[in-house]
């Protein structure tokens, strides 16, 4: 257990959600017969009383690291009954995020009851989970990308309806200081067609280290698939794509074997871009500003208003790569309906308030670097479209 | 007694000796601390529980949960619980179909049935109207009783019974609910045969009162986003699309089929007989629960349904069998004749272990019909392997036959096949979720770390799941957090997930207790040696060796500890008390 606690504090650290060290380094503990944690704290008396009171196996405590620090406890001062994020995915597997008044055993116990995600302000995010770290672990990552999803399209939308107040003004501009400047430079993946699965395993794992490296997904969500003949290679539901090795189905198109049971959730959606067009491999990721500008409508009296990301007629674009509908999943507004024409045509395709996918023939170089490319327009995008209001 | 909101507020006794029914309203502190389904069942049991199935005094329960009735998802589940026959421990089975929803209905949140009648006799209920009535269907096989009822009562009757496997005194016996969608393991066939109960059918009317109707709106649309996210239930090879059978290659190929009675772990011939293949054979079309929208019944186009995987692989790697027509006619010979499929495969891959010989089509139903008629194997595996000399060959826990998932094939199964209450069931904590599903995070299967404490959260929360009813499958994508909101939402009390792990709790407990009174103890929480003796089959990159004795002693420890029992396994008297179960 304190190997597994040691693994995700680690991870929350890599992704730059947390410092490595130091006061304000992650706090992860698990509990079997007996507690233990990554390391030792201060703050460990009150988070052990977390285990006596709750029925649960481990739990992540994070101070973010800048810019989410400033985004989180500004949101959590605004939102004191609860920050509701805006983004399809953490809406789906969060609801919103409670937040707890105090840094007190009998206060964040009494919300972690109900919930399984809160922020303490001035002190951070605590998770916990019944099987492992890890689910805190993922907790914390979807509620920092949430926050920050909800924290720019909110700055945008009061920009553009002159709500803005000088507090947010004077915030947003601190975070925005600290973003940390966009990648321009590819990885340089392994040239493809790749001919036997060794080599499509290896070529996926990667591509998915890269897209996790170059910040271009929240947590360990997102998917990666390559099509070998009649197969399709898929990551596996929940996989963290920096550790694809062993977490790949192959999938025969035929329906022949059932194998794929385990994979991600969009194979339906994988598989129907693979039927209709020559692609070869799609990459799917959570970028931040492409989820952002998936989300921005200036139609504040549309009737599907609350219901775009299942329900958007129109055809929105962000420099001519589609944004479309659709829920997590195979569901009747399930993304699988709206992504494979979409991405047929254009070989990529944002989904609303969820993320973008991108497609490639033989290998994930292109795919990769299309990736990164519209996330960076779609940073650059905001900030212009924001100039147009303030 | 306060507004009844998701409950009925009474309980129906019905005394077969006499003939008669009475209503009980149960205090409103009874169901804060069992809920319904399979908590307010145990706590019915309790003061029986050391009966022998043949002492009219041992109540039979079948029992709703407050979502039962109500629009929440998969809420159309009941639990029907006793003392099991075979095992002589608790024993619950969750029941689908519409029983359930037309019991509470009625205006039932339960029935408690006791007695003995003199003649063979059925429960007819029809709302408030409830009549003990003598029947000439006793030695009708369950798809003879059934069309039967059907002929003569409304459409909008649920209908249960029992067959020939009862009625003849075979503990594998399970009760057929609207067709096939009983369920019932352990024998609890047989309690409705010794109370002389040949079925039961229940119509009711009203409607189930909830408290905030939009709150649970909102609730429920959370749990079914989280379902259609969901790849095992919703996604092109899930539950919903191919049925139960879609893990038949999964479990394949992490080299945990129980093949050639858990001698091996792979079946080579699981092409022939995968879900893939019945879907091309059979073509069939989805069938669910009432309330539920994963519909995870496959009924064929000849109006068989098609097996769940557990038959499915028990009656083909399990028996050496790769024609999938032959288990299908065995899973629908079990239905009719009323057999619990999973013990009937198992236990004829014991006899076919012990007496090398192997099955053809026509073997393999005669010697169903012979189980059913009381012979050699009517008892069970245990009790074949006994007879034979080769207890070894029993792959059982308490005398429960092992479903298809190899123990070697996953740590956190093997404790939790172990400890389960009601013997060798994986449905109690179902790590399968996270050791081979990889929700609601993956595990590694082949560790014991952790997993002591895995087991019993997971344990607690699946007895909330029965208790509220909800079914279990659906736990594989939504969680206690959003049926919290839910239940909330029927009843209008505040519900959490850690109120509701505290009924689970309370619940498990009560029937480690019941099962400590019966003599149950440590030597009874382990697993055949088997498994700790001989490898799985490796191959495919996994490989499957022994379990590790010292190291599963081990995790038993901790779960004892975790769960608060003593070094025998019997819940200490500061967890009882804790529970509030010592009153």
């Amino acid at each position: 257990m304190k190997a597994l606690c040691e693994k995700y504090a680690a991870k929350l650290a890599a992704q730059g959600l947390a410092p490595a060290t130091g006061k304000d380094a992650p706090l992860v503990g698990g509990l079997d017969a007996e507690l233990v944690w990554n390391r030792q704290d201060s703050r460990i008396d009150v988070l052990t009383g977390l285990f006596s009171r709750l029925s649960i196996n481990s739990l992540v405590f994070v101070r973010p690291a800048e810019p989410y620090r400033t985004i989180l406890d500004f949101l959590a001062a605004r939102n004191p009954d609860g920050i509701r994020p805006e983004d399809t995915e953490t809406r789906t597997f969060l609801h919103d995020i409670p937040v707890c008044p105090e840094f007190s055993t009998q206060a964040m116990a009494a919300e972690l009851m109900r919930r399984k995600v809160i922020v303490v302000p001035g002190q951070g995010v605590v998770a916990c989970g019944t099987v492992t770290p890890e689910q805190g672990f993922v907790s914390v990552s979807s509620a920092i990308f949430s926050t920050f999803v909800l924290f720019f399209s909110d700055y945008l939308n009061r920009a553009r309806n002159i709500t803005l107040d000088d507090d947010y003004i004077d915030i947003f501009s601190q975070v925005v200081r600290r973003l940390p400047e966009p990648r321009t430079d590819l990885p340089g993946f392994a040239p493809g067609p790749f001919t036997e699965e060794e080599s499509v395993v290896t070529a996926m794992a990667e591509a998915g280290r890269k897209v996790v490296d170059f910040g271009l997904v929240d947590s360990f969500f997102g998917n990666i698939s390559y099509k070998l003949d009649d197969t399709v290679y898929i990551s596996q539901t929940g996989s963290s794509l920096d550790e694809l090795e062993g977490c790949i189905d192959p999938c025969p198109m035929d329906g022949s074997t059932t194998n794929g049971l385990t994979a991600s959730s969009e194979l339906s959606a994988h598989e129907d871009v693979y039927r209709r067009s020559a692609y070869g491999c799609i990459l799917h990721g959570h970028p931040k500003f492409s989820v952002i500008m998936s989300m921005d409508c200036d139609r504040d009296n549309c009737p599907n208003r609350g219901h775009c990301h299942v329900h958007c007629t129109e055809c929105r674009t962000v420099d001519g790569v589609p944004i479309v509908p659709g829920e997590v999943g195979t569901g009747p507004t399930g993304l699988c309906h709206t992504l494979p024409p979409a991405m047929t045509q254009n070989g990529a395709a944002i989904v609303h308030g969820h993320g973008l996918f991108t497609a490639g023939k033989d290998d994930f170089n292109d795919p990769f670097a299309r990736l990164m490319e519209i996330e960076n327009r779609c940073r650059n995008l905001y900030f212009e479209r924001l100039s147009q209001y303030v | 007694m306060g507004e009844c909101y998701g409950r009925t507020g009474t309980v129906l006794h019905i005394d077969l000796t006499s003939g008669t029914a009475t209503t009980e309203h149960p205090d409103e502190v009874v169901y804060e601390r069992f809920l319904g389904g399979r908590g307010l069942a145990g706590y019915y049991l309790r003061p029986f529980a050391d009966r022998e199935y043949t002492n009219p005094r041992l109540p039979l329960l079948i029992f709703t949960g407050p979502l039962t009735g109500t629009n929440s998802p998969t809420s159309g589940r009941g639990t029907i619980l006793s003392r099991s026959p075979l095992t002589g421990a608790v024993c619950d089975g969750s029941i689908g179909g519409g029983l359930p929803t037309r019991l509470k209905k009625a205006g039932y949140d339960g029935l408690v049935i006791t007695g003995r009648a003199a003649a063979p006799c059925g429960i007819e209920i029809n709302d408030s109207d409830v009549r003990v009535v003598e029947t000439s269907l006793w030695g009708k096989d369950t798809d003879a009783v059934l069309y039967a009822l059907e002929q003569r009562l409304p459409e909008d009757t649920s209908l249960a019974c029992i067959g020939p496997a009862a009625e003849n005194g075979s503990p594998l016996a399970s009760v057929a609910v609207d067709h096939r969608h009983g369920g019932v393991r352990g024998g609890l066939g047989l309690v409705w045969a010794a109370k002389n109960l040949k079925y039961l059918t229940v119509r009711g009317t009203q409607e189930v009162r909830v408290h905030a109707p939009a709150a649970l709106e909102e609730a429920n649309e959370a749990i079914v986003r989280l379902t259609m996210a969901s790849p095992v239930l919703m996604g092109g090879y899930g539950f919903s699309h191919l049925g139960t059978n879609a893990l038949f290659d999964l479990i394949n190929s992490r080299r945990m089929l129980p093949t050639d009675n858990f001698r091996k772990t792979h079946f080579n011939q699981g092409s022939e007989v995968n879900a893939a293949a019945l879907a091309k054979l059979y073509k069939p079309r989805d069938h669910g629960c009432l309330g539920c929208h994963i519909r995870c019944r496959k009924i064929a186009l000849d109006g068989r349904s098609l097996p769940g995987f557990e038959t499915m692989a028990h009656f083909t790697a399990n028996v050496g069998n790769a024609d999938p027509e032959a288990a299908m006619e065995a899973a629908d010979l079990c239905g009719r004749l009323g057999l619990d499929p999973i013990s009937a495969a198992s236990t004829l891959g014991c006899l076919r272990e012990i007496t090398g010989k192997d099955y053809t089509d026509k073997t393999l139903l005669s010697r169903l019909r012979a189980m059913a008629e009381g012979g050699d194997q009517a008892g069970g595996a245990l009790s074949l392997a006994r007879s034979c000399g080769r207890p070894e060959a029993a792959m059982t826990v308490k005398g429960l036959e092992l479903p298809a998932f190899d123990p070697r094939g996953g740590y956190g199964l093997a404790l939790a096949y172990a400890v389960s209450t009601r013997g060798g069931c994986h449905q109690r904590a179902y790590p399968i979720s996270h050791e081979v599903l990889r929700k609601p995070v993956a595990t590694d299967r082949f560790t014991f770390s952790g997993k002591a404490r895995i087991i019993k959260l997971a344990e607690d929360t699946i007895a909330a799941c029965d208790s509220m009813n909800a079914c279990r499958l659906i736990f594989l994508a939504a969680g206690l957090e959003e049926y919290a909101k839910a239940l909330t939402a029927v009843t209008g009390r505040d519900w959490s997930v850690q109120s509701l792990l505290e009924v689970g709790e309370r619940t498990t407990v009560n029937e480690r207790r019941m099962n400590a009174g019966n003599g149950f103890g440590a030597a009874d929480d382990d697993l055949p040696e088997r498994f700790f003796t001989e490898p799985g089959t490796s191959g495919g990159g996994v490989d499957v060796p022994p379990i590790d004795r010292e190291e599963f002693l081990k995790a038993r420890h901790n779960y004892y500890a975790v769960r608060g029992l003593d070094e025998n396994g019997a819940p200490t008297a500061k967890t009882l008390q804790r529970l509030g179960l010592d009153r």
